[in-house]
Parts: structure tokens; sequence; C-alpha cells
């Protein structure tokens, strides 16, 4: 699995700070799926319910930190929205396995990093090294440590995730 | 605390999968799938970027539910596609609009099977694990499964339900989940392989066992196993075709298999229960609800969780003879053709269509809220689905509250939040 040179692996950006238990119903509604709105307005329905100003205002680059079990619910490719609109990396006390999985799976970084909802403020501007598991707090100057990937995952994650592979006709290793 | 050498289900399943001897919670391993199910409405995304590579046509299952028959033109396009790919990739096991949700058909025709490893592209695949398959949801990496047949998985840690007692009238399965997401958390089994047991367990119909696998993801598992006794047994080998029953490998923990937390839940004290807007944890008892005055727009059975022969035959009991609330629509789903058929056959949707209730065909209907029966602003429902999310049914502004089929049905009756037990004496 070779390292996708484009990708520099360190992040900066403002941080959106969500509670527990986020859903994916809440990240991409139903509203918005199924072919009820054209497909490049999906986007826009991004946390609507609970921040209907997110998809207007966020920047690439941003960062979504949240509370425990993120992303629970239904399997819908809710990582994949958010690396759409640009959200660099999420940063959860703990996620839902599936959208961990799917993040994953699509080489997109998604860090369990204890103790961030305590120390994150929405808007605070963070840099982050996903592949390092350092978060740093640039509007406190706090310093947070994430759980590293396992080796496996971190080079799926480099690789560029499963679904690179598949495309380049390549296959897991254990 | 159980400490020991054994293995319990998953690590089992995971071994024999990965092709191993033994594995323990941590492991990351390649595993062969035994079976792969996919919805029709996604399928032609997916099957595109596997770029036309199916490893086994045996082994995949696609059902065209969610959305069936198609609400909308961008639907109606996806099943066509679909069908068109299928029949190119050479599917045999395939099921059209109106038979089912996907989990109950997977169930209802023979392809959950103890022992073995299934990923679905849907999140309640661990439906499976009522007949003691480790399945699980996944989504992104389908087409990679659809292509070779194989994903990664890192072995999960295992916990255990223990349910002793029995189950007092009026109280179901459903009660039983709730009550286990309200006092110890939406996350109890995040990550893990949850295992039902117990002698509780044993006593309830395979129908209830069901809505226990069912909802394992709701409580955040990987794996909601259950190990096979002979009612599960008999259920599948009505169903599996003679030639594969030989290849049937029904899984049980081992005596010393490691839990990392094993919970005792006395089923008998349990009383009729409620999820409350907006999260699955969020649980009172019926007769609280019923004495604050929760008034209900719509009651909801259907969904893979409760919308099974039984869960029709209690609420026809409870409606028979009696009308649903003038201010309050009864929508029922079945959750299969087959479960219709059947309830059509007993009498039980006469029973509920004179009593007022919309039967509609199978599919997921109001549960996702993609079609048949939508929420507006500020409505209020109470459903036997597994998920009240906020916006999950139609507007994010509309209630959502969970409950068994006994409870949908007596709410419907009095038209707010009602405990059934009264009509059930
Ligand atoms: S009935 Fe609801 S929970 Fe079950 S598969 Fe359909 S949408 Fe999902």
């Amino acid at each position: 699995m070779d390292k996708p040179t484009e990708t520099t692996w360190k992040y900066r950006g403002r941080a959106w700070v969500f509670g527990d238990h986020i859903n994916t119903d809440l990240i991409l509604p139903s509203e918005a799926m199924y072919g009820k709105v054209p497909e490049d307005e999906v986007k826009r329905y991004v946390f609507r319910a609970i921040r209907p100003e997110f998809a207007e205002r966020v920047r690439p680059g941003d960062l979504v930190v949240a509370g425990v079990n993120f992303g629970c619910g239904s399997s819908r490719p809710a990582a994949r929205v958010l690396k759409e609109l640009g959200i660099a990396c999420v940063l959860a006390e703990s996620f839902s396995r599936i959208f961990f999985r799917n993040a994953i799976n699509l080489g997109y970084p998604v860090l369990v990093c204890p103790g961030i909802t305590r120390a994150v403020r929405d808007g605070d501007e963070l840099e982050v090294e996903p592949l390092e598991g350092r978060v740093r707090d640039l509007t406190t100057g706090e310093e947070l440590q994430a759980e590293p990937l396992p080796p496996f995952v971190r080079q799926l994650v480099e690789a560029g995730g499963l679904l690179e592979l598949l495309r380049r006709g390549e296959r897991l290793r254990a | 605390m159980s400490v020991g050498t054994g293995m319990t289900m998953a690590e089992k399943v995971l071994a024999r999968a990965s092709g191993r001897e033994r594995v323990r919670p941590g492991d990351l391993v390649i595993a062969r799938v035994d079976r792969l199910l996919m919805t029709g409405w996604r399928f032609a995304a997916f099957a595109k970027q596997a770029g036309g590579r199916v490893w086994d046509p045996e082994r995949v299952v696609v059902v065209f539910d969610h959305v069936a028959p198609p609400p909308t033109v961008s639907a109606a396009n996806a099943f066509a596609e679909a069908r068109k790919l299928i029949q190119e990739l050479g599917l045999r096991h395939v099921y059209e609009v109106g038979r089912g949700i996907c989990h109950q058909v997977f169930l209802e025709e023979g392809f959950a099977r103890p022992g073995e490893l299934v990923v679905g592209a849907d999140s309640h695949t661990g439906t499976a694990g009522a007949l003691g398959a480790a399945a699980c949801g996944i989504n992104v990496e389908t087409p990679y499964v659809l292509a070779y047949g194989e994903t990664w998985f890192r072995v999960p840690e295992s916990i255990k339900i223990v349910l002793e007692g029995e189950l007092p009238p009026g109280v179901y399965s459903k009660d039983v989940v709730l009550y286990v997401a309200g006092t110890y958390g939406e996350d109890v089994a995040l990550y893990k392989s949850l295992e039902w047991d117990g002698p509780a367990l044993r006593k309830m119909s395979l129908e209830s066992r069901i809505v226990l696998s069912n909802m394992g993801v709701e409580l955040g598992a990987k794996f909601a196993l259950q190990p096979p006794d002979e009612v599960v047994l008999e259920y599948v080998r009505a169903r599996v075709p003679e030639g594969d029953q030989k290849s049937l490998e029904p899984v049980r923990p081992d005596p010393d298999a490691h839990y990392e937390r094993v919970l005792e839940v006395d089923v008998s004290k349990l009383e009729p229960l409620v999820a409350c807007p907006h999260s699955v944890g969020n649980v009172k008892p019926a007769g609280a609800l019923e004495a604050e005055g929760v008034r209900v727009d719509q009651a909801f059975l259907g969904s893979c969780t409760n919308a099974r022969l039984e869960d029709l035959e209690i609420a026809a009991r409870i409606l028979k003879g009696r009308q649903v609330h003038p201010g309050t629509r009864l929508l029922v789903t079945p959750a299969s053709q087959r479960v219709y058929e059947e309830a059509l056959k007993r009498g039980i949707l006469g029973a509920l269509a004179e009593a007022g209730a919309v039967i509609t065909h199978s599919d997921c209907g109001a549960c996702p809220g993609f079609h048949l029966g939508l929420l507006g602003d500020g409505e209020v429902c109470i459903a036997s689905q597994n998920r009240n999310y906020r916006g999950r049914m139609g507007s994010p502004k509309a209630q959502i509250y969970l409950a068994s089929a006994a409870t949908v049905a007596a709410s419907a009756l009095e038209g707010r939040i009602a405990d059934p037990r009264k009509y059930l004496a």
C-alpha cells in the first residue's frame, strides 16, 4: 500500500463542536437522500436540524469535534459527505463502528481523542497531525494526544482506503 | 468477569473465516465472508465501483426495499439499473419490490445460518445474529467485498447479556432492549460483539429473539449473536437447501470464553417501556408517559424490528372490535410479504383494518422517512421500529417515541401513549 504523495497529513482549521451520540440522520438527513434533492445539493443538508448554518459557513480544512458514539445509526455514507464538505478530520471521544469503518475505508482519518470535548471550544483553531494523533488547540495552547491508529488501519488510511485499493486492482494484505 | 482461554462466538467465527486456529480481541484479520446482503437501491452504484466483479454470485443476496415501490424518479432509475446489472452478473438470490425488508427476507429465505460471517450494506444486518450468524453492517467497503469476498476486521471484545426470569404479560423483548439502552447506555456494546443468552431468552419465540439482535446496533454492537438452540436449528433446517445443510457449522461459545463484561437482567421485573425523543437511551415507563398525557398523531407498526406475525397478532388482539382514536392514524406495514400473507389468512389484517388501521405493502415504510407516512413539523409518532433520531421519519421538528407492538397498538387506540397491560389481562 503506497502513500499518496499529494496528502500532507497536517491540518489546521476551526473546530465545530458537537455533543454525544450524533447520529447519521443528523449528519446526512433522509430529507436529502433517495434522490429527493439534486446530488450537488445534498451537502447543504449536513447538520441542518442542529446547526442550520453549518453547511453555509464551513470552510475546507475545518474540523468536527464530537462526544461519544459519533456517527451512530444508519450506515449511510455520512463520512463521505463530511469529507466532501472539506472537513479535514473528525475527532471524537468515540465513534460508532460503521461510521469509523466507512471513514477508514475512504482513507479519511478520524481520531478517537479522549477529553477533546472538554478541552476544545466551538470556533477554536486546531492543528492536527492525524497519523501521529497529535492535536494542538492553537487558541488555548493546550495539547492533546489522540489514540494512534493501529498500524494496519494507518496503512489503509495512507493508501487512500479500501476503495482506492479496489480501483487500483490491489488487495488487502495482512 | 470470566477469564478463560476459550473463544466467544465472534472469535470462533472470525478465526474460521480468517483461516486461523484462534484469534484474540484486538487482532486485525482479513476474513472471507460467507454472504453479502445488498439493497436494490444502492446496488448499481456499488456494483459499478466493483467494476463488474463479483466473487461468487451464489453468495450475494439482493432485496429491493427501503424505497419500494419507488417514490421518486431517481429511486426508480436506480432500481432499473440494478436489475440490468444483476442480470449481467448472474445473481440469482434477488427479491423484488414488495417481498419485504431485506433483513426479514434474509432470515426467511434461509440465508442467515449459524456460524457464518455475514456483511450487509445496511446497518441492521446484525439481525441475522438471532440465528447465530456473526453479521454486521458495512457501507463504503461494499464494492470491495462484492469483488473479492473478503474484508478486514478488528476482532472485537465480547460482552454478554444474560436474561433471567420470565417476561410478565404485556412486556416483550423490545422492552428488554430498551431497558438495556436506558440503563447501560447506547454505547454499552460499542465496537463489541454482544452475546444474548440466558433462560429467559430460550423461552422467547424466535420472532421475539430477532428483536434483540436487530437492535444490537442501537447498543453500538458490531455483532449481536445468540447461541443457536433447537428452535433456531429447526428454523434454519426448514429453509436451507438440502445440499447446503452439511456445511452448516453452528458455533456456540466455549464455557471458558472471555467476556469483558457480563450483565444480568431479570426480565420478570420489567414493565412496558418507551424510548423518548431523540435517542434510544432516553427511556421511560409507558405508564409514566400515560400519566403525563402524550398525544399521538401517528402510530407506526412496522420495520425490521417489530412487524412480524406475533407483533401484528398482539396489535390485533388489542384493537379487535375497537376503533383507532379519531385524532391518530395507525400505519401497519408487515415486515415481509410472507408475514402479510399469513396475517391475512389468520384474519389479523382484517381486524386491524376494521379498527381503522392503514395497511400498506411490505417495505421499510415509514421507518427511515423516505415514503409511506412522513411526519410533519411538530407531529408526534409512536413507532415499533428501532430508531427515534431527530429527523428520522421526516421533519426534524417531529417527535418519535419507540415501543413494543403492544404499546404502539394501545397508544393508537387511546390517541396518547398508553400502557398496553390493561388490554392484555
Ligand atoms: S425497516 Fe427501518 S431499520 Fe429496518 S432496514 Fe428498513 S429502514 Fe432500516
